[in-house]
C-alpha cells in the first residue's frame, strides 16, 4: 500500500486509471470537474489505456456509456447535481438494460436556486432508479467504494454510483492508502460481459407492450434483491486487500445505545467526534451511518435498530413532499415504527457544526412533530 | 452496383414488422443494409422505426441493434464506436464493423439535435441517416421542425387564422456541412440506386457522414399507399427534395449535384396535391403555394450555384 | 397472456437473442388487396423487390421468385412501380 495526501476526486481519479475502463464519457460539473481533469492529465500521459469522450452534455455522456457498455466494454462516467439530472432520463435506461456501468458521484444540490454545495438532493433524486447506490464517509472510503462496487456492479449485471459529499470530500485532502495496480487489476478481474453487440448479433432496448414490460421490471427488481448477498461476498473479499471490513451499515457505539442518529456521507465522521463528547458526560448515544443505500439491506437494519428507544433520521435533502425523506421512510418501514423522527439538514453545503447533532441527539425523544429542521434560521 | 446485385445479398432486415403498408422507413432501412454488405451495428432512436421493428420478443434486426431513447441515439453510437476503436487497438476484435444511426426529424433535427452535433464534431466514424417523414408521426402527426411550409399537422391545424405550419423548413444538411465532417448527401429512396450509392459512399469515407433522405409517410402525408415512391418522385422532380452530396476535404466543400431536371422541373403543386396534408392548398391559398414555390426556387438556384451548375 | 413467458424465464434487460424473428410473424391479415405476379411480362428488373417496405418479394438469382404471402401487406407499391405492368391485383375475401 502507497500512502498518499490526495483531495477525495483525486482518489476517484487514481480509481479509475487503475480500473483503466476502455471507455470514459464525461461532461464538466462543479464538483466533480476535477475527476475528469484529473484523468484527462492521465490520458494525455498516456497511463490509461481507454479513450476518454468529451461529450458535449450529461445526457450525452450516459448514452455513451450506455452504448459502450452495450459493445461490452468497462465504461464510466462521473457528474453531479443537475448533470445527473439532466442524464436522469438514460441513468433509468442503463438500469433496465442491465449495464454494469460504474459513476462517481459528487454530491450538490440540485437547482433552484443553483448552488454548487453539498446536499444528497441529486443522488436521492436517482434513488429509485434501479442503480446501486454507495456512499463515503471520507476519501478513502469513497476510493475503496470505487473497487467494490465495480466488482458488484459486474457480478448483478447492474450500474453503481460511488457518491461523496461535494466540497467536504471531494476537495478535502486527507491521508489515504492507495494499492498497487497489480492489486486492483487482480481484485476485479477482467470484465467478462453477458451480451455484446459487436460480438453475436442481438437487438437491445426493445420496445415492451403491458404483455413484457411488468415481467422485465420484476426481473430487473430480483437483480437488486439479489445484489445483496453479493455485496456481502465482495465486502469480505476486499477485506483482504484492504484490512478494511466494510458492510452495508457503519456503526459507532450502537450496541448500548439509546439515542442513535442514522445518516450518510461525512457527516457521519464528525458526529462520532460529538458521540464522545456526549458519551463522556453518560449519556447512551450512538450513530449508524449509511454505506449501501441501494440496495436497502432492510433485514440488516432491523438487526441493527431494532433495540434502539430514540431513533432520528438526519437527511440532507428536502423532499418537499410533507412527510419525509427517502431514508426517513425506509427507517420508519424497515422497523415498522412511527416514533422515528426526521431532521432535514445541511441543505446547499450549510455548514453542520457539533451543535446541530447535539441538538438532535437532545431533542429526538421530545415533542410532537416528526419531521424537523435543523441548522436553518427560523 | 445494380438491383440484381443488390438483391442476392443476405437481407439483414426482415419482414413481419409493424410498420404501416407502404411505409418509406422500410423500404429505406433495406437499401441501406443492402448496401453495407458487411457487419454493422445499427442504434436507432425512439420512432416509427424502432418501436415497429423491435417489439419484444421479436425484432427485425438480424444484425446487432440498439436503441436507447429518444433523443441520443447519436451519443449512444457514439460510445459504441469507441469502445469498437479501443477494442481493435488492443486487438481484441478482428472483424470490420460499420455503425449506422438512424433517426426520424424528429429524432435528428429536433429533439437530438444536440447529441448529433456533438458526436458530428467528434468524428465518429458513424454513418448517421435521418429518416425524414417531416413530422412526429409515430405520436400522431404533430409538427417538427422539418415539417413543410403550409403542411398540416395535428399540431399545425388549417382554420380561419392560420394555415398549417408557417416556417420552412430546417436545413439539416447545411448544418451537418457546417461541421465540415467528410460527407453529407441528401437522398431518396425514389432514387434508389443514387441511394445505395451514397451509404456506399458514407461508409467507405472515414469520419462521420450524414445522409438526408426522404422517408414517405402514407398517414401523415394523407396520400394512397401505393404512392410511396411516386410522391418522392415529385418531391424530386419539383426540385422539393434535390439530390446532392457534398464533400469537405481539408474544409474545402465540393458540391455535387446528382439529379437535375432541368427543363422538366415540375412546380411544386404537383407534390403538394397528391397529398392530404396540403388540402387546403390544392386549389385555394394561392398565397402560401406561390411561397413555397419562391422558396423552392431561390434554394434550388443557391444549391445549383453551389455545385456549379 | 397466461401462455407467455414468466419473469424468470426471460432474457437480462430484454434483450432478443434471437435475430430477425420478425420472419415468423404472419401481417397477411393487415391486406385488402394481394398483388399478383405475372410472369411472362416480367423481366426480373427487381424493382418490385427494392421498393417493398416488408421484404415480401422473393428473389433468388437476381430474379422474381415469388410473393411472400405471410410478409406482403398489399401496399401495392410493387404493382405501382412496376415498369411492365407484370404485377395485377386482387381484392382479398
Amino acid at each position: 500500500m502507497i500512502k498518499r495526501v490526495i483531495t477525495g476526486n483525486e482518489a476517484v481519479a487514481y480509481a479509475m486509471k487503475q480500473i483503466d475502463p476502455e471507455v470514459v464519457a464525461a461532461y464538466p460539473i462543479t464538483p466533480q470537474t476535477q475527476i475528469i481533469e484529473k484523468y484527462a492529465e492521465y490520458y494525455a500521459k498516456g497511463e490509461v489505456s481507454g479513450e476518454l469522450i468529451d461529450v458535449e452534455s450529461e445526457h450525452s455522456a450516459m448514452s455513451a456509456v450506455v452504448g459502450a457498455a452495450g459493445a461490452g466494454v468497462r465504461a464510466m462516467t462521473a457528474t453531479s447535481s443537475q448533470g445527473l439530472a439532466l442524464m436522469l432520463e438514460i441513468v433509468y435506461i442503463a438500469a433496465a438494460m442491465r449495464l454494469p456501468i460504474l459513476m462517481p458521484v459528487v454530491n450538490r444540490a440540485l437547482s433552484g436556486p443553483i448552488n454548487i454545495h453539498c446536499d444528497h438532493s441529486d443522488t436521492m433524486m436517482a434513488a429509485n432508479s434501479g442503480w446501486l447506490q454507495f456512499y463515503s464517509e471520507n476519501n478513502q472510503d469513497v476510493y475503496d467504494n470505487c473497487f467494490i462496487a465495480l466488482k458488484v456492479a459486474e457480478r448483478v449485471n447492474l450500474p453503481v454510483m460511488v457518491c461523496q459529499d461535494g466540497f467536504i470530500t471531494s476537495h478535502s485532502i486527507e491521508d489515504i492508502s492507495l494499492y498497487k495496480d497489480n492489486v486492483i487489476k487482480k481484485f476485479i478481474g477482467e470484465y467478462k460481459p453477458k451480451y455484446n453487440l459487436l460480438k453475436k448479433e442481438i437487438t437491445m432496448g426493445p420496445f415492451d407492450m403491458f404483455d413484457y414490460y411488468f415481467e422485465h421490471k420484476r426481473k430487473q427488481a430480483q437483480a437488486m434483491f439479489d445484489s445483496v448477498k453479493v455485496i456481502e461476498s465482495t465486502f469480505k473479499e476486499f477485506s483482504l486487500i484492504s484490512g478494511r471490513r466494510y458492510d452495508f451499515f457503519e456503526e459507532y457505539k450502537l450496541k448500548d445505545a439509546e439515542k442513535v442518529i442514522v445518516m450518510i456521507g461525512s457527516t457521519y465522521g464528525s458526529a462520532r467526534d460529538v458521540v464522545d463528547s456526549l458519551r463522556n458526560n453518560g449519556e447512551l448515544v450512538g450513530i449508524l451511518g449509511i454505506r449501501v443505500f441501494r440496495p436497502f439491506n432492510f433485514k440488516l437494519l432491523k438487526k441493527k435498530l431494532e433495540k434502539i428507544r430514540n431513533i432520528a433520521v438526519m437527511e440532507r435533502y428536502d423532499p418537499l413532499s410533507g412527510f419525509g425523506g427517502i431514508l426517513f421512510n425506509e427507517i420508519r418501514s424497515s422497523l415498522s415504527r412511527n416514533d422515528i423522527v426526521e431532521y432535514i439538514y445541511g441543505l446547499g453545503g450549510r455548514d453542520v457544526d457539533d451543535s446541530q447533532i447535539l441538538k438532535v441527539f437532545k431533542e429526538m425523544n421530545n415533542g410532537k412533530e416528526l419531521i424537523r429542521y435543523v441548522g436553518v434560521r427560523e | 452496383m445494380n438491383l440484381k446485385e443488390l438483391s442476392n445479398r443476405k437481407a439483414r432486415f426482415t419482414g413481419g414488422h409493424t410498420l404501416c403498408p407502404g411505409c418509406g422507413e422500410g423500404i429505406i432501412v433495406r437499401a441501406v443494409l443492402q448496401a453495407i454488405n458487411q457487419q454493422v451495428v445499427v442504434g436507432c432512436a425512439t420512432s416509427c422505426l424502432e418501436v415497429s421493428t423491435s417489439k419484444f420478443p421479436q425484432t427485425s434486426w438480424k444484425c446487432s441493434f440498439i436503441h436507447n431513447a429518444f433523443e441520443n441515439v447519436s451519443a449512444t453510437m457514439s460510445g459504441v464506436e469507441t469502445a469498437y476503436r479501443v477494442l481493435k487497438r488492443k486487438n481484441k476484435i478482428k472483424d470490420d464493423i460499420k455503425f449506422v444511426a438512424f433517426a426520424g426529424d424528429g429524432g435528428l433535427c429536433d429533439i437530438g439535435l444536440q447529441s448529433f452535433s456533438g458526436a458530428l464534431e467528434r468524428g465518429h466514424n458513424v454513418l448517421f441517416i435521418c429518416l425524414d417523414n417531416e413530422a412526429y408521426q409515430n405520436t400522431g402527426i404533430q409538427r417538427s421542425s422539418a415539417t413543410p411550409y403550409g403542411a398540416w399537422t395535428s399540431t399545425t391545424q388549417i382554420g380561419e387564422k392560420h394555415k398549417g405550419k408557417e416556417q420552412f423548413k430546417k436545413d439539416i444538411v447545411k448544418i451537418a456541412v457546417a461541421h465540415e465532417i467528410p460527407y453529407v448527401a441528401q437522398a431518396s429512396p425514389s432514387n434508389y440506386l443514387d441511394l445505395v450509392k451514397k451509404v456506399s459512399t458514407a461508409v467507405s469515407i472515414n469520419g462521420p457522414s450524414f445522409i438526408n433522405i426522404l422517408s414517405p409517410c402514407v398517414p401523415g402525408w394523407r396520400y394512397l399507399q401505393m404512392e410511396s415512391i411516386h410522391v418522392c418522385r415529385r418531391a424530386v422532380d419539383s426540385c422539393f427534395w434535390p439530390l446532392y452530396e457534398v464533400f469537405v476535404e481539408n474544409g474545402v466543400e465540393k458540391w455535387k449535384l446528382n439529379y437535375d431536371p432541368k427543363d422538366k422541373k415540375e412546380p411544386v403543386i404537383n407534390f403538394l396535391r397528391m397529398q392530404g396534408r396540403f388540402k387546403h392548398l390544392w386549389n385555394d391559398n394561392k398565397d402560401i403555394v406561390d411561397k413555397i414555390q419562391a422558396n423552392i426556387d431561390r434554394k434550388w438556384e443557391e444549391l445549383k450555384k453551389r455545385c456549379s451548375v | 397472456m397466461q401462455n407467455l413467458k414468466k419473469w424468470k424465464e426471460l432474457e437480462d434487460a430484454g434483450n432478443i437473442l434471437d435475430k430477425g424473428n420478425n420472419e415468423e410473424n404472419d401481417v397477411s391479415g393487415w391486406r385488402s388487396f394481394r398483388p399478383i405476379h405475372i410472369r411472362e411480362k416480367c423481366i426480373d428488373c427487381m424493382i418490385c423487390w427494392s421498393v417493398c417496405p416488408d421484404n415480401a418479394v422473393i428473389s433468388g438469382d437476381g430474379k422474381f421468385i415469388k410473393f411472400d404471402y405471410t410478409k406482403c401487406k398489399g401496399c401495392l407499391i410493387c404493382l405501382n412501380e412496376c415498369p411492365v405492368n407484370a404485377i395485377r391485383s386482387e381484392k382479398e375475401k
